[in-house]
Protein backbone atom coordinates (compact mmCIF):
# COMPACT_ATOMS: atom_id res chain seq x y z
CA UNK A 1 0.00 0.00 0.00
CA UNK A 2 1.55 3.23 -0.70
CA UNK A 3 1.47 6.31 1.69
CA UNK A 4 -0.81 8.23 -1.09
CA UNK A 5 -3.74 5.30 -0.69
CA UNK A 6 -4.27 6.79 2.96
CA UNK A 7 -6.06 10.02 1.63
CA UNK A 8 -9.27 10.04 2.40
CA UNK A 9 -9.36 6.87 4.70
CA UNK A 10 -11.93 7.72 7.70
CA UNK A 11 -11.07 7.28 11.37
CA UNK A 12 -14.63 5.92 13.03
CA UNK A 13 -16.42 8.87 15.02
CA UNK A 14 -15.85 8.70 18.94
CA UNK A 15 -17.01 10.15 22.37
CA UNK A 16 -14.69 12.55 24.23
CA UNK A 17 -16.72 13.17 27.67
CA UNK A 18 -15.36 16.40 28.74
CA UNK A 19 -14.92 16.26 32.61
CA UNK A 20 -14.30 18.91 35.64
CA UNK A 21 -11.39 17.14 37.30
CA UNK A 22 -10.03 16.34 34.36
CA UNK A 23 -9.97 19.77 32.86
CA UNK A 24 -8.10 21.01 36.22
CA UNK A 25 -5.39 18.01 35.75
CA UNK A 26 -4.08 19.25 31.90
CA UNK A 27 -4.63 22.93 33.14
CA UNK A 28 -2.44 22.35 35.96
CA UNK A 29 -0.21 20.14 33.92
CA UNK A 30 0.33 23.06 31.92
CA UNK A 31 1.33 25.61 34.56
CA UNK A 32 -2.20 27.41 33.93
CA UNK A 33 -4.07 28.36 37.49
CA UNK A 34 -6.53 30.45 35.64
CA UNK A 35 -9.71 30.00 38.09
CA UNK A 36 -12.31 29.30 34.89
CA UNK A 37 -10.15 25.96 35.19
CA UNK A 38 -9.67 25.39 38.82
CA UNK A 39 -13.00 27.15 40.37
CA UNK A 40 -16.40 25.44 39.74
CA UNK A 41 -18.13 28.67 41.57
CA UNK A 42 -16.34 30.72 39.35
CA UNK A 43 -16.79 29.19 36.28
CA UNK A 44 -20.44 28.88 36.80
CA UNK A 45 -20.73 32.85 37.05
CA UNK A 46 -18.82 32.90 33.96
CA UNK A 47 -20.42 33.70 30.59
CA UNK A 48 -19.37 30.36 30.25
CA UNK A 49 -21.60 28.36 32.82
CA UNK A 50 -19.67 26.23 33.28
CA UNK A 51 -15.88 24.79 33.82
CA UNK A 52 -14.23 25.20 31.01
CA UNK A 53 -12.30 23.43 28.57
CA UNK A 54 -8.51 24.63 27.25
CA UNK A 55 -7.41 25.33 24.01
CA UNK A 56 -5.35 22.85 23.67
CA UNK A 57 -7.29 19.68 25.92
CA UNK A 58 -9.13 17.74 22.99
CA UNK A 59 -5.67 17.08 21.21
CA UNK A 60 -3.64 13.97 22.27
CA UNK A 61 -6.30 12.14 23.33
CA UNK A 62 -6.91 11.42 19.90
CA UNK A 63 -3.64 10.01 19.31
CA UNK A 64 -3.54 7.15 22.12
CA UNK A 65 -6.44 6.47 23.39
CA UNK A 66 -9.37 6.15 20.99
CA UNK A 67 -7.68 3.36 19.60
CA UNK A 68 -8.19 3.09 15.55
CA UNK A 69 -6.98 6.60 14.71
CA UNK A 70 -3.15 6.89 13.80
CA UNK A 71 -2.14 3.25 15.92
CA UNK A 72 -3.68 1.51 12.34
CA UNK A 73 -1.66 2.69 9.80
CA UNK A 74 0.73 0.55 9.35
CA UNK A 75 3.48 2.47 7.28
CA UNK A 76 4.54 4.05 10.39
CA UNK A 77 7.25 3.62 13.08
CA UNK A 78 6.24 5.62 16.44
CA UNK A 79 9.76 5.85 17.45
CA UNK A 80 10.37 8.28 14.48
CA UNK A 81 7.20 10.19 14.74
CA UNK A 82 7.35 13.43 15.33
CA UNK A 83 4.31 16.16 15.75
CA UNK A 84 4.83 18.58 13.19
CA UNK A 85 1.99 20.56 12.88
CA UNK A 86 -1.74 21.61 14.66
CA UNK A 87 -4.37 24.14 14.08
CA UNK A 88 -6.99 24.75 15.65
CA UNK A 89 -10.26 26.28 14.81
CA UNK A 90 -12.74 27.30 17.61
CA UNK A 91 -16.82 28.16 17.34
CA UNK A 92 -18.52 27.42 20.58
CA UNK A 93 -16.54 26.99 23.91
CA UNK A 94 -16.19 23.54 25.57
CA UNK A 95 -17.44 23.28 28.86
CA UNK A 96 -17.45 20.33 31.41
CA UNK A 97 -20.30 18.11 30.99
CA UNK A 98 -19.86 18.56 27.17
CA UNK A 99 -19.58 15.21 25.51
CA UNK A 100 -18.08 15.88 21.96
CA UNK A 101 -18.05 13.64 19.08
CA UNK A 102 -15.22 13.50 16.59
CA UNK A 103 -14.85 12.50 13.25
CA UNK A 104 -12.10 12.67 11.19
CA UNK A 105 -10.09 11.49 7.91
CA UNK A 106 -6.62 11.64 6.36
CA UNK A 107 -6.82 15.18 4.52
CA UNK A 108 -2.99 14.55 3.50
CA UNK A 109 -0.61 12.36 3.62
CA UNK A 110 2.61 12.51 0.75
CA UNK A 111 6.36 11.81 1.03
CA UNK A 112 9.29 14.00 1.04
CA UNK A 113 13.20 13.97 0.74
CA UNK A 114 14.49 14.87 4.40
CA UNK A 115 17.11 17.32 4.77
CA UNK A 116 18.73 15.46 6.89
CA UNK A 117 18.56 12.68 4.72
CA UNK A 118 16.35 9.91 4.27
CA UNK A 119 12.47 9.90 3.66
CA UNK A 120 9.62 11.79 5.63
CA UNK A 121 6.28 10.64 5.51
CA UNK A 122 3.51 13.17 6.55
CA UNK A 123 0.18 12.61 7.27
CA UNK A 124 -2.38 15.45 7.84
CA UNK A 125 -5.58 14.44 10.20
CA UNK A 126 -8.45 16.74 10.13
CA UNK A 127 -10.78 16.00 12.78
CA UNK A 128 -13.95 17.95 13.41
CA UNK A 129 -16.00 18.12 16.83
CA UNK A 130 -19.60 18.08 17.59
CA UNK A 131 -21.39 18.66 21.17
CA UNK A 132 -24.16 17.06 22.57
CA UNK A 133 -26.40 19.81 21.43
CA UNK A 134 -25.33 19.05 17.70
CA UNK A 135 -23.30 22.30 17.30
CA UNK A 136 -20.31 22.10 15.41
CA UNK A 137 -17.39 23.20 18.13
CA UNK A 138 -13.71 23.07 16.69
CA UNK A 139 -11.75 21.81 13.80
CA UNK A 140 -8.64 20.82 14.37
CA UNK A 141 -6.00 19.25 11.79
CA UNK A 142 -2.36 17.65 12.75
CA UNK A 143 0.20 17.09 10.91
CA UNK A 144 2.53 13.99 12.01
CA UNK A 145 5.99 13.43 10.43
CA UNK A 146 7.65 9.66 10.50
CA UNK A 147 11.21 10.63 9.71
CA UNK A 148 14.00 8.31 8.13
CA UNK A 149 15.66 7.75 11.90
CA UNK A 150 16.02 9.30 14.60
CA UNK A 151 16.39 13.73 14.55
CA UNK A 152 19.56 15.17 15.67
CA UNK A 153 19.13 18.98 16.75
CA UNK B 1 -8.47 39.03 41.81
CA UNK B 2 -9.55 40.87 39.12
CA UNK B 3 -9.19 40.01 35.64
CA UNK B 4 -7.88 42.74 33.28
CA UNK B 5 -9.90 42.53 30.22
CA UNK B 6 -7.87 43.43 26.59
CA UNK B 7 -10.03 46.21 24.20
CA UNK B 8 -10.33 46.21 20.98
CA UNK B 9 -9.56 49.59 20.80
CA UNK B 10 -6.72 49.45 23.65
CA UNK B 11 -4.50 47.45 21.49
CA UNK B 12 -2.03 48.13 18.71
CA UNK B 13 -0.15 46.23 16.16
CA UNK B 14 3.35 45.77 17.31
CA UNK B 15 1.80 45.49 21.06
CA UNK B 16 3.53 42.20 22.97
CA UNK B 17 1.99 40.05 25.45
CA UNK B 18 2.44 39.62 28.59
CA UNK B 19 5.45 36.79 28.41
CA UNK B 20 5.00 33.74 30.84
CA UNK B 21 8.12 31.54 31.56
CA UNK B 22 8.26 27.59 32.60
CA UNK B 23 11.49 27.19 34.28
CA UNK B 24 13.48 24.70 35.06
CA UNK B 25 11.25 21.67 32.96
CA UNK B 26 11.43 18.15 34.90
CA UNK B 27 10.87 14.77 33.98
CA UNK B 28 8.21 14.64 36.21
CA UNK B 29 6.37 17.50 34.62
CA UNK B 30 6.74 15.35 31.63
CA UNK B 31 5.02 12.69 33.34
CA UNK B 32 2.44 14.91 34.60
CA UNK B 33 1.47 16.28 30.97
CA UNK B 34 1.15 12.51 29.91
CA UNK B 35 -1.38 11.65 32.45
CA UNK B 36 -3.64 14.88 32.06
CA UNK B 37 -3.35 14.40 28.53
CA UNK B 38 -3.71 10.71 27.88
CA UNK B 39 0.06 11.05 25.70
CA UNK B 40 1.66 7.88 26.64
CA UNK B 41 4.24 7.34 23.69
CA UNK B 42 7.18 5.51 26.00
CA UNK B 43 9.32 7.94 24.24
CA UNK B 44 8.22 11.12 26.67
CA UNK B 45 8.57 8.71 30.10
CA UNK B 46 10.49 5.34 29.51
CA UNK B 47 14.46 6.90 29.32
CA UNK B 48 15.53 3.54 27.91
CA UNK B 49 12.99 3.28 25.18
CA UNK B 50 14.04 6.38 24.24
CA UNK B 51 17.99 6.01 24.65
CA UNK B 52 17.05 2.78 22.47
CA UNK B 53 15.77 4.80 20.19
CA UNK B 54 18.33 6.77 19.79
CA UNK B 55 17.70 10.08 21.49
CA UNK B 56 19.64 11.47 24.97
CA UNK B 57 17.21 11.01 27.01
CA UNK B 58 13.13 11.73 27.38
CA UNK B 59 11.67 14.71 25.86
CA UNK B 60 8.61 16.73 26.12
CA UNK B 61 5.57 16.27 24.03
CA UNK B 62 5.13 19.09 21.56
CA UNK B 63 1.52 19.42 22.97
CA UNK B 64 2.58 20.14 26.49
CA UNK B 65 5.07 23.11 24.81
CA UNK B 66 1.77 24.21 23.11
CA UNK B 67 -0.35 24.22 26.40
CA UNK B 68 1.85 26.49 27.58
CA UNK B 69 2.02 28.77 24.42
CA UNK B 70 -1.84 28.95 24.98
CA UNK B 71 -1.66 29.42 28.43
CA UNK B 72 0.30 32.45 27.69
CA UNK B 73 -2.43 33.44 24.67
CA UNK B 74 -5.51 32.49 26.59
CA UNK B 75 -4.04 34.87 29.70
CA UNK B 76 -3.76 37.86 27.20
CA UNK B 77 -6.36 37.65 24.95
CA UNK B 78 -9.34 36.97 27.23
CA UNK B 79 -11.24 33.12 28.15
CA UNK B 80 -12.91 32.05 25.37
CA UNK B 81 -11.74 34.78 22.80
CA UNK B 82 -9.41 32.26 20.68
CA UNK B 83 -10.47 31.45 17.31
CA UNK B 84 -7.59 30.02 15.61
CA UNK B 85 -4.33 28.71 17.08
CA UNK B 86 -1.79 27.23 14.28
CA UNK B 87 1.40 26.07 15.63
CA UNK B 88 4.52 24.49 14.32
CA UNK B 89 6.99 22.46 16.15
CA UNK B 90 10.64 23.59 15.65
CA UNK B 91 12.99 22.42 18.39
CA UNK B 92 12.58 20.04 21.17
CA UNK B 93 12.16 20.50 24.48
CA UNK B 94 14.17 18.73 26.85
CA UNK B 95 14.34 18.13 30.85
CA UNK B 96 16.37 21.18 32.64
CA UNK B 97 15.60 24.02 29.99
CA UNK B 98 13.54 27.12 30.64
CA UNK B 99 10.52 27.81 27.85
CA UNK B 100 9.63 31.13 27.49
CA UNK B 101 6.24 32.08 26.05
CA UNK B 102 5.76 35.22 23.64
CA UNK B 103 3.05 36.61 21.11
CA UNK B 104 2.71 40.12 19.33
CA UNK B 105 0.18 41.48 17.62
CA UNK B 106 0.54 41.84 13.82
CA UNK B 107 -2.50 43.31 12.24
CA UNK B 108 -5.60 43.98 13.81
CA UNK B 109 -9.35 44.50 11.72
CA UNK B 110 -13.11 44.49 11.85
CA UNK B 111 -15.55 41.87 10.11
CA UNK B 112 -19.18 41.44 10.40
CA UNK B 113 -19.17 43.94 13.29
CA UNK B 114 -16.71 41.72 15.33
CA UNK B 115 -13.73 42.73 16.76
CA UNK B 116 -10.22 41.03 15.89
CA UNK B 117 -6.51 40.36 16.57
CA UNK B 118 -3.72 38.25 14.71
CA UNK B 119 -0.59 37.90 16.55
CA UNK B 120 2.27 36.03 16.16
CA UNK B 121 3.42 33.41 18.84
CA UNK B 122 6.46 31.35 19.72
CA UNK B 123 8.02 29.52 23.05
CA UNK B 124 11.39 29.05 22.92
CA UNK B 125 14.86 27.48 25.33
CA UNK B 126 17.07 29.54 27.46
CA UNK B 127 19.01 29.73 24.20
CA UNK B 128 16.40 31.38 22.22
CA UNK B 129 15.61 28.48 19.96
CA UNK B 130 12.14 28.51 18.63
CA UNK B 131 10.54 25.34 20.16
CA UNK B 132 7.39 26.24 18.74
CA UNK B 133 6.20 28.98 16.28
CA UNK B 134 3.03 30.02 15.92
CA UNK B 135 0.08 32.12 14.87
CA UNK B 136 -3.32 33.13 16.50
CA UNK B 137 -6.68 34.93 15.69
CA UNK B 138 -8.72 35.79 18.52
CA UNK B 139 -11.66 38.16 18.97
CA UNK B 140 -11.79 40.58 21.44
CA UNK B 141 -14.67 42.82 22.82
CA UNK B 142 -15.24 46.28 22.01
CA UNK B 143 -15.93 49.44 24.05
CA UNK B 144 -18.42 50.22 21.87
CA UNK B 145 -20.13 47.06 20.90
CA UNK B 146 -23.63 46.98 22.76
Amino acid sequence: MSIQDLIGKEIPPFDIPIGRGKIREFARAIGDENPIYHDAACARKSPFGATLAPPTFTTTKLFWQTGGTTADIPDLDYRFVLHGEEEYEYFKPVVAGDVLTGTGKIAESYEKAGKRGGKMIFVVFEFTFHNQKGEKVLLSRSTMIQTGGVVKN
Amino acid sequence: MEKKVLYFEDVREGDEAPPVVMANITRTQIVKYAGASGDFNPIHHDELYAIRAGNDRVFAMGMMTAGFLSHMVTDWVGDGNLRKYRIRFATRVWPGDTITCKGKITRKYTRDGKSYIEADVFAENQNSEKAIIGTTVAELPSRTAP
